[in-house]
């Protein structure tokens, strides 16, 4: 497990919105936070590396741009993991999800319009064999604000 | 309204910026624009709403919050704006959208708590439901277990395989 040094807290906590859109945004940051562009760079780098972070990277809405649903199967525990890697495979698909319920394998599809997004849910269900259960967003009371971190106690 | 070239951008950053000095010149030059241009883009797709954020993009799941519920209820329709607002006083309420109910699914407000642990987020839940005025509601808790994909959204063709 990284120990987090101070520098990668501030990162972690302090750049989830509003990164700068300058040509050297690494640099940008350093300049804040009063260390180099190296710096930056190399805590990034090891935060990717164990895994802290999956990207610098943007927040889509859903439905904004295409079409996008949360989607649902329920998977026999033994076929779980095939299903799950079939489902992958579809660059449609950007979160895949195993939960502990009879609907066990939940994740979201976007797609160009909903021709598409209804092909891709063909392809799906007749490759795995389960059936696709859709659940399109309807209201957004809240979405994917950055979420303040405590870093501090024991994982 | 966002054209080609953004479709281009949003696909190549889909698994992230670049970790160098010029992240926006490496991506321009992959689809043919200038440093200056994606940076005026991705300006534009911020203001006008199509990217909601651009940052840090954190796993929850290796920085010690191990346990996510998703908690959908069975709200009646007139009372889901009421009853998502109470919920989004909390702190640890990190997602709340309505769902259509379906048969087999008769659930139709989703909300996400995330916490260090499992019994920590069971202790948020009895919160919620005990402020909320929740006791009675039909509900399922699905705690998440294996992550099998997380990543940004891509845009391709019919059925794309990677």
């Amino acid at each position: 497990m990284l120990a987090l040094s101070d520098l990668q807290k501030q990162l972690l906590n302090d750049f989830q919105r509003d990164f700068p859109l300058t040509p050297r945004p690494y640099e940008t940051i350093a300049a804040q936070l009063g260390v180099s562009e190296k710096d930056v760079l190399s805590a990034l780098e090891a935060l990717h590396q164990a895994q802290c972070i999956s990207r610098i990277g943007a927040v889509i809405p859903p439905n904004k741009i295409g079409v996008s649903t949360l989607a649902a199967m329920s998977v026999p525990d033994d076929a779980l993991v095939r299903v799950a890697m079939q489902i992958n495979q579809y660059a449609e698909v950007n979160h895949n999800y195993e939960r502990e319920h009879a609907v066990n394998l939940w994740f979201v599809l976007i797609a160009k319009d909903a021709a598409h997004l209804d092909c891709v849910i063909a392809l799906i269900e007749n490759e795995t064999g389960y059936r696709v259960l859709r659940f399109p967003l309807v209201k957004e009371f809240f979405i994917d604000l950055s979420f303040r971190l405590d870093l501090t106690h024991d994982r | 309204m966002i054209d080609e070239k953004d479709y281009q951008l949003l696909a190549q950053i889909a698994d992230g910026l670049p970790l160098c000095s010029h992240p926006y010149a490496v991506i321009g030059k992959k689809i043919g624009l200038s440093e200056a241009q994606i940076i005026e883009r991705l300006t534009m797709l911020q203001k006008n709403g199509n990217i909601k954020r651009l940052g840090v993009i954190v796993k929850h799941a290796t920085l010690g919050y191990r346990a996510n519920a998703m908690v959908v209820w069975r709200i009646p329709e007139e009372n889901v704006e009421i009853v998502a607002q109470a919920m989004l006083q909390f702190s640890f309420v990190t997602l709340c959208y309505q769902r259509p109910m379906l048969p087999e699914w008769p659930y139709n407000l989703y909300c996400m708590i995330h916490g260090k642990n499992k019994e920590t987020v069971q202790c948020q839940l009895a919160q919620l439901i005990e402020v909320c005025g929740l006791a009675v509601v039909d509900k399922q808790i699905l705690f998440s277990s294996r992550c099998f994909k997380q990543r940004g959204a891509v845009y391709t063709a019919n059925g794309t395989k990677k």
